[in-house]
């Protein structure tokens, strides 16, 4: 059912810390993130020395991604600001098996930026009534952090110019029409995601009737 | 869940996961990944984009301050806003619209009724509640038209569209959408700019119904 990864069933929840003193078999297969760890921990634990590490890793990156819409210092600082205590606050809905954590910060930024411009925030779907009783399963986190990987290793292969299609697509400065017509270029990794991640979320939705 | 077979364009799912699809689009957009799991997916496909576009961000250096600032903040109290959830046929987004509330329809005659949740500069969004066997009064519209059923179905000249189904008309689509037999038809519509009515009477219905 689920992507297949060379992780042991015993060894997929002593990754998640579910059970500790389970034997650890050496894995060859790659680990979690630091950043999921940290944000899990943050979930989880509300660990404020985790909540740092995120903080380092994402500050400077969303300044920089701010202000390359033309955002000056100081407020795209505020805007940092209110992305990362928001981080923190809704931290109880991140879902390493649906979202990268950057996946995550990325759309909680962009509904910070739109809110500022507008008064009615960004309409959003409803969520998943996931089934609480359902494991994180630490092969669907890797899985979804492997195809990340692909699609940053698309990126960076890009010719520049196609680059930045791609980039001003993600910083909100295409149109829908705009965006159809220029993009397509790394979309055969994104398809990849479509389908592993409509064959996991198909799954979950049968066992929650 | 009946499987659904019109679904949001791509590019009109990146729109939106960037945050640059104009507020009535969105707003249909959004009630549609509710209802539709292959949507959904792809909508969080465009996010893993976007993350990734954040994550190979060159980093700017962020002043001292703002992280003690940050980690000061943590336990602060907060006020959190109330989330409208999804209510019978209407999805969440919808609901928020409403404000929670049921929506208060108006007759366009006919058994027609509208119900119009959001507006402004950038179009608008309206309900439409379409009698069984009744067509929604023959119109083009100056730009692109989404439109979502929530209930019953209708077929035009571009095909038949059930609960969960989304159509995309062009301004270059003249499409006369009339309500199958069963339930009443119940649909979500977006439009960027008035609709233009292609008989009279309706035309001069329009400013008084904003339809």
């Amino acid at each position: 059912m689920h992507v297949s990864l060379d992780i042991e069933p015993a060894d997929r929840s002593s990754f998640l810390g579910l059970q500790k003193d389970v034997p650890k078999v050496t894995p060859p297969s790659p680990k979690i993130s630091p950043q999921t760890l940290w944000m899990l921990a943050v979930r989880d634990q509300r660990d404020k020395a985790a909540f740092a590490s995120l903080f380092d890793h994402f500050a400077p990156r969303l300044k920089g991604f701010i202000m390359r819409s033309g955002t000056g210092s100081g407020q795209a600082e505020e805007i940092v600001q209110d992305v990362m205590l928001t981080v923190w606050r809704k931290a109880s809905q991140f879902d390493p098996a649906r979202a990268q954590v950057s996946a995550w910060v990325y759309q909680i930024a962009r509904n910070r930026q739109i809110d500022m411009i507008r008064k009615e925030g960004r309409p959003l779907p409803d969520e998943l009534n996931e089934n609480p009783e359902t494991e994180p399963d630490a092969s669907q986190i890797v899985a979804l952090e492997q195809e990340a990987g692909h699609l940053k290793s698309a990126l960076t292969k890009l010719a520049p110019d196609q680059r930045e299609v791609i980039e001003k697509a993600y910083l909100g400065e295409l149109t829908h029409q705009e965006i159809s017509s220029q993009m397509g270029l790394p979309l055969g990794t994104i398809k990849s995601r479509i389908r592993l991640g409509l064959q996991r979320l198909r799954h979950e939705l049968k066992d929650m009737r | 869940m009946k499987d659904i077979s019109y679904h949001t364009p791509d590019a009109l799912l990146a729109a939106y996961a960037a945050g640059n699809l104009p507020h009535p689009y969105a707003l249909v957009v959004a009630a549609h990944i509710s209802l539709c799991v292959e949507c959904r997916v792809s909508f969080e496909a465009h996010q893993a984009a976007g993350g990734v576009v954040l994550d190979s961000t060159e980093a700017v250096g962020v002043s001292d301050t703002l992280k003690t600032d940050i980690m000061a903040l943590l336990d602060a109290p907060v006020i959190s806003k109330p989330v409208h959830k999804r209510s019978g046929i209407y999805p969440g987004p919808v609901m928020e619209a409403l404000n929670g509330k049921p929506p208060r329809w108006k007759s366009l005659g006919l058994g027609v009724r509208q119900s119009i949740i959001a507006g402004g500069a950038d179009g608008n969004v309206r309900l439409l509640y379409i009698p069984p066997g009744q067509a929604v009064p023959d119109h083009s519209h100056n730009g692109l038209e989404l439109t979502l059923v929530l209930q019953g179905s209708f077929s035009d000249e571009t095909g038949c569209y059930g609960a969960g189904d989304l159509e995309v008309a062009d301004q270059d689509l003249q499409h006369t959408p009339i309500a199958d037999a069963g339930l009443p038809c119940i649909c979500l519509a977006a439009t960027d700019a008035p609709l233009r009515f292609t008989s009279l009477v309706p035309r001069m219905l329009q400013p008084l119904f904003r339809i």
